[in-house]
């Protein structure tokens, strides 16, 4: 008795992933045929990059610094240490090309899962139960194309911003490691980073920030739209928002790494 | 005119509208009472589609809803109004921008002209001069004010109030079944008015109908509500579980 319940268990939570996973298409499809209106709609775009943007900007600075800081000094670590006396003049590459391939696209991607598709779930969530997307078709405005489609259109487009000053400020954090408690010359680590910069390195961070930022606002708009259940049900679609687009990040940056190198 | 021919809708097995038919006639104030969670707000939601019903038609003005694309259906629901139970103003926005958001998106008045039908309607509902306050800064019975003021902003033909004297003191109850009556007679329109409360339902409705167990077992005047020897009918208007 207590097997076929295991089992009944699991396939509703089968079937209940590849509902989402549709609807997520759906809402897709939908958002994207929106965008057609990205003109007319400039200003709740640009609230949205806003949003997603600039308010992230303090976040991201931490992390990346902190990020660079302790790549360079791991590196030290494994290039002293582990690898039998590695000459110093790698760190730089080595730090770089982890930054721009992973570091920065990953992380930025997990501070805006965390900060705003969360944030998308839980006000298009209220908007839902509190029957305020109700009041908007009534309205006759798409809630798709007023709510969803800038959110997506300033995901998909901040992301890659954000990742591009990730990327400037975790190669300051390492530098300063390097410098300063490595005794690594100034010199030394900026010609390793320019002599092993390629635009490939940076193109597939970029590429990989386009995917999260736009994913991240999908989940968040699909889990919103679909909550249920008042202070509780949006208390959840919060959570559920910020595990499904983690694991979308990690996942997609695994496929993504698959297909760019 | 609203014609309501053979609705069904269940949710999750549970059968919540089993088969109404209902006509709304032009310039009326009809009240749907039934007791709660009987489906009378599945029923209004279903008039404007923001429930798909699982079978029989809706229509408007002669126009079939129930399978129309969205682009049609925008253009059908311009020509309603809905207040909500929760008013469901939208809290990021100030009453003033509530209001105009409808103006903005379908219409080409200049700022000047959105900012005076505003006014003009806040004053309709007697709040004029709350145009910058945010909902969460307004009382029950002034979001519910102002959730009509946002539902006549397009002078819409029909108006849909989801229990709107729910959750208000007597007062302020009587103060929105006087707007309701006051609006109705200054602009003409269609009211369908969803409510348990009866004190309500006498005031404003034109006609009654009653829902219950998923069917319209009443319509008629209020007099022949009152008078009506059906069993639930008279439940309702005396308030009592058990009659004799």
């Amino acid at each position: 008795m207590m097997l076929i319940s295991f089992w009944r268990w699991i396939a509703r939570k089968i079937f209940s992933f590849f509902g989402e996973i549709g609807s997520m298409t759906v809402l897709l499809y939908q958002m994207v045929e929106n965008t057609r209106y990205v003109y007319r709609d400039r200003r709740l775009i640009v609230d949205q990059m806003q949003k997603v943007g600039v308010l992230s900007l303090p976040l991201v600075s931490v992390i990346s610094v902190f990020t660079g800081a302790v790549s360079s000094w791991q590196a030290a670590y494994q290039l002293r240490g582990v690898m039998g006396g590695l000459p110093m003049d790698f760190l730089g590459a080595g730090v770089s090309a982890a930054i721009l391939i992973e570091l920065s696209p990953v992380l930025a991607g997990i501070v805006v899962a965390g900060r705003v598709g969360a944030s998308i779930a839980a006000e298009l969530g209220t908007m839902q139960v509190t029957e305020q997307i109700d009041a908007l078709e009534t309205l006759a405005i798409d809630p798709v194309r007023y709510l969803a489609a800038p959110r997506f259109v300033a995901g998909w487009t901040m992301l890659p911003i954000l990742v591009i000053y990730a990327d400037f400020i975790a190669h300051a954090g390492a530098y300063v490691v390097a410098s300063f408690f490595l005794g690594i010359p100034s010199a030394t680590f900026f010609n390793s980073v320019q002599n092993n910069f390629s635009l490939q390195n940076l193109f597939s961070g970029l590429i990989k920030a386009l995917f999260f930022g736009g994913g991240t606002a999908l989940v968040g708009c699909s889990i919103g739209f679909r909550t249920t259940g008042g202070a509780e049900g949006v208390g959840k679609a919060t959570i559920k928002a910020f595990v499904f687009s983690s694991a979308f990040i990690l996942i997609a940056d695994y496929l993504l790494a698959m297909i760019l190198f | 005119m609203i014609h309501i021919l053979h609705v069904k809708k269940s949710f999750q097995g549970k059968s919540v509208l089993k088969d109404v038919e209902l006509a709304i006639h032009d310039g009326e104030t009809l009240v749907i009472v039934g007791q709660s969670g009987c489906g009378k707000t599945v029923l209004l939601k279903s008039i404007i589609r923001l429930v798909q019903p699982d079978a029989g038609k809706i229509i408007v003005d002669g126009e079939e809803i129930t399978q129309m694309d969205r682009n049609n259906l925008f253009r059908i629901r311009k020509k309603f109004g809905m207040l909500f139970q929760g008013a469901a103003l939208f809290d990021s926005m100030t009453v003033e921008e509530n209001m105009a958001l409808a103006l903005i998106e379908h219409t080409d008045f200049s700022p000047r002209e959105i900012r005076n039908r505003v006014q003009d309607k806040l004053e309709v509902v007697g709040l004029r001069g709350i145009e910058n306050k945010k909902p969460a800064e307004l009382s029950g019975g002034m979001k519910k004010r102002v959730g009509l003021a946002r539902a006549l902003i397009m002078d819409p033909q029909f108006v849909l109030f989801d229990e709107p004297t729910t959750g208000l003191d007597p007062i302020m109850a009587d103060n929105i079944n006087n707007l309701i009556l006051e609006t109705h007679r200054k602009l003409n329109i269609t009211s369908i008015v969803v409510t348990h409360d009866m004190v309500s339902a006498f005031k404003i409705g034109d006609r009654i109908a009653m829902l219950h167990e998923g069917e319209i077992v009443f319509q008629g005047s209020p007099s022949e509500f009152r008078q009506s020897e059906k069993r639930v009918v008279k439940q309702f208007v005396e308030g009592k579980e058990n009659i004799s």
